[in-house]
């Protein structure tokens, strides 16, 4: 599919880009995680202005990471987007074919295997019913920013490695029916990926890999450009003040139950 | 339906359910399943947290969950849907998710922090262990580093890898060490980086799984932010048939409400089957809830859990139980007299199916083993089943004993009505593999080498709990999930079979 061949040329350009990023901020610590988590949503979206291609010749646009300092400054949420083709998936994903058991040996928060992590992304899902793989072969991030699902995304094992692997793979959400808890539990705990749920059951079906949308958290609101169907998008919830705060910890510094890092 | 919470006299608000129990067509069940989505009662909208002063809110009875939260996060009264901080009693860990957290715990407190109370973390090394892969043994190294540096109370300890019996800490499957280490209590909070830790459920205590992330959190602080799940109640009564074990009982609820019927929900589970179940069987019960995206599972403590417990545990605990007028979202009431045994079918735990409409379902190997299907209770079960036929099996066998205590008891206990025999006599007897190191082992695939692994695409009956697409290796293996009973009656047909051939 001509999309994904040029989501794909287009990612092989990236990983550079994003390990210079990456590295440089490094400060060598052993057993650090990396210093690219812990990023607000809001913040990592800010920081990486996008360009909305015209219909005729979509392209995506890799979204740098930038290894800012924590949440500092909070940015409005309403010019957060997300764009780019789609990744098209039914109901019960669960972990291993998210991150299959054999690959987590690897710990998220060293950061070589962090990335390695991300390569291994949905590699988990049967063939068969998933013909496009999420990451092109030879490739280590995916083309696709964006995941659509069905029912209960996310189910099976507690492991906080399938957020981080599509997070790491250079997924920035999922836009699904519904959620498994422990899942969705993770992602917001560790901001690798948005978890957003969609009002319409059974989206996943109007769309296919390879569309190119758009996700206005703003707006709650998907655009499938493709089709050119336009979805509603639930607010977040009770997820809201955690994900607004920067994750877990950023929120009980916040709300003052404990104080910033010592060192 | 009732839809609307009537907050001072109804107990239930949701519709009381009786199960289906007669044996259901996949169609109907189809049907069923997509039905049942919107059947279930919805509950009153989920609610910020009021002061009592200003919402002047009647005090409501409680379910046993809600006690729980409510006695760990120091208020007197809680409603579903409300976010509290909790106090944790007891953290765990283990090799895969033990050092990411770690990680995060240096990260976020600062590589210097020490962890809130050495002796509330149980750290117990047993995924993947008995592996040549270097990152995986590495990873059990990073536990040790840090228990050493943090002088952390409990951790279960492996270095000899040839020899599992020259380690003396080592214990295997975390969730069956922690209860019989005596870290399982009534009324206790207990978080574990693993889906299963739903397990200890069985104790009466709140019991579920975190990620990295929190775990780390948790680690500094000793507290997590938590949402108070409503509850949904099962009534099992009926007296236990003699061919069926706990693993039916959560299979049939399990393909009852879907792998999504509980999510963000507690389930409980009472009647006087429940009260008639040793601690294992309820916790194959508790174990399965999340497989129902459960947040937790509850038994209510009894003599039955005060008993395993006096020799295991010196510290005080007090149980709850839901109160009389506690309200629960739904009420299942199953009578398990009606049952038959069950398998849940490629590639879903709740692709449920009678044992006997599967007969024609050839396999290639079965697997008992895992924190739901390899505990001692599990293995005599199969024994008998072994027993009562004195054929040998037709198709590869394979015995993972949760843990060293269970691996003993396997070869120590004498089978009831065999004159004397253990299970290991009788198993070899039957032909199965020699009982293996007791760890995870191949219920979740792991590591290429892993005993019992799936390394390619065959048809297994498991004791496990997951059968997703590559949940033991393959992407193409087919898994039935099914209770030693039914696993070890189709270990010796060579096809899916119930275990009432053996049986009666």
């Amino acid at each position: 599919m001509a999309t994904t061949a040029m989501a794909a040329a287009a990612i092989s350009a990236t990983p550079s880009t994003v390990k210079n990023s990456f590295y440089a901020c490094n400060n060598h610590a052993p057993f650090l995680s990396s210093c690219r988590p812990r990023l607000s949503f809001h913040h990592r979206l800010s920081s990486s202005p996008l360009t909305l291609p015209s219909l005729s010749a979509p392209k995506y646009s890799p979204i740098h990471r930038h290894c800012a300092a924590s949440a500092s400054s909070k940015v409005d949420a309403s010019i957060a987007n997300f764009h780019g083709p789609c990744y098209v998936l039914g109901d019960n994903i669960d972990t291993d074919q998210i991150i299959p058991a054999e690959y987590l040996t690897l710990v998220p928060s060293k950061p070589d295997e962090y990335e390695k992590l991300g390569s291994y992304a949905f590699i988990g899902l049967p063939s068969a019913a998933y013909s496009t793989p999420f990451i092109a072969s030879g490739a280590t991030k995916t083309g696709f920013p964006i995941i659509i699902a069905g029912a209960n995304f996310g189910c099976g094992s507690s492991r906080e490695h399938a957020p981080v692997a599509l997070g790491a793979a250079g997924s920035r959400a999922v836009i699904a029916e519904s959620y498994a808890r422990i899942f969705f539990r993770n992602s917001v705990a560790t901001g690798e990926i948005y978890p957003v749920e969609c009002e319409r059951v059974g989206l996943w079906k109007e769309c296919t890999t390879g569309d190119i949308v758009t996700v206005e958290l703003g707006e709650n609101r998907l655009i499938n450009h493709t089709t050119g169907k336009e979805y509603k998008l639930k607010p977040i919830g009770d997820a809201g003040p955690v994900i607004e705060a920067g994750g877990i910890f950023a929120y009980a510094r916040k709300t003052g139950m404990i104080a910033a890092p010592s060192n | 339906m009732a839809s609307l919470l009537n907050a001072s006299s109804s107990a239930i608000f949701g519709a009381k359910k009786e199960l289906c129990v007669a044996p259901c067509s996949s169609m109907a069940h189809r049907s069923r399943r997509h039905a049942s989505n919107k059947v279930l009662a919805v509950m009153a909208p989920a609610q910020s947290p009021r002061t009592p002063s200003a919402s002047g809110s009647v005090k409501h009875a409680m379910t046993m969950t809600e006690k729980i939260l409510a006695r760990a996060s120091e208020k007197s009264h809680l409603e579903p849907g409300e976010n509290v901080w909790v106090n944790v009693d007891v953290l765990m860990t283990h090799d895969v998710c033990g050092p990411g957290t770690i990680g995060i715990f240096k990260k976020e407190f600062g590589q210097n922090a020490q962890v809130w109370d050495r002796e509330k973390i149980v750290i117990i090394p047993d995924h993947y262990i008995f592996t040549s892969d270097e990152r995986a043994n590495r990873n059990v190294d990073i536990l040790r580093d840090f228990c050493l540096e943090q002088n952390i109370k409990y951790f279960y300890d492996i270095i000899d890898l040839s020899n599992f019996k020259a380690n003396p800490d080592y214990k295997g499957v975390c969730h069956i060490a922690l209860a019989q280490e005596g870290h399982c209590r009534p009324g206790e909070v207990l978080l574990g980086t693993d889906s299963h830790t739903c397990n200890a459920g069985a104790f009466g205590q709140f019991a579920t799984g975190i990620g990295n992330t929190d775990a780390g959190f948790v680690m500094g602080t000793g507290k997590l932010l938590l949402k108070v799940p409503p509850t949904l109640r099962f009534v099992l009564d009926g007296e236990m048939p003699n061919y069926l074990l706990a693993k039916d009982l959560i299979l049939q609820i399990i393909g009852e409400i879907t792998v999504a019927g509980a999510t963000y929900k507690s389930m409980e589970f009472v009647g006087s089957t429940i009260q008639g179940l040793n601690m294992e069987e309820r916790m194959t019960l508790c174990n399965m809830v999340v497989e129902a995206g459960g947040k937790n599972g509850v038994v209510p403590a009894d003599e039955v859990t005060f008993k395993y417990l006096e020799d295991k545990t010196s510290k005080n605990f007090e149980p709850v139980y839901s109160d009389d007028n506690a309200r629960f979202i739904q009420e299942y009431r199953i009578d398990v007299s009606k049952l038959e045994p069950l398998v849940a079918k490629p590639h879903s735990p709740d692709n449920r199916a009678l044992a006997r409409e599967c007969k024609d379902v050839k396999i290639d190997r079965v697997y008992i083993g895992s924190c739901t299907g390899g505990k001692t209770e599990d293995f005599l079960a199969a024994a008998k089943v072994f027993l009562a036929s004195g054929k040998r099996v037709k198709v590869p066998t394979f015995l993972v004993p949760a843990t060293q205590k269970v691996w003993m008891d396997i070869y120590s206990l004498p089978v009831p009505g065999s004159g004397g025999k253990t299970c290991s006599q009788i198993f070899e007897e039957a032909g199965c593999d020699t009982p293996a190191s007791p760890s995870c082992g191949a219920c979740l695939g792991g590591p290429r080498d892993t005993y019992a692994r799936m390394n390619d695409p065959q048809v297994c009956v498991s004791t496990t709990n997951r059968n997703f697409p590559g949940r033991m290796g393959h992407k193409e293996g087919q898994i039935y999930l099914a209770s030693p009973y039914t696993a070890a009656a189709s270990a010796l047909s060579g096809y899916v079979t119930d275990p009432r051939d053996f049986l009666m």
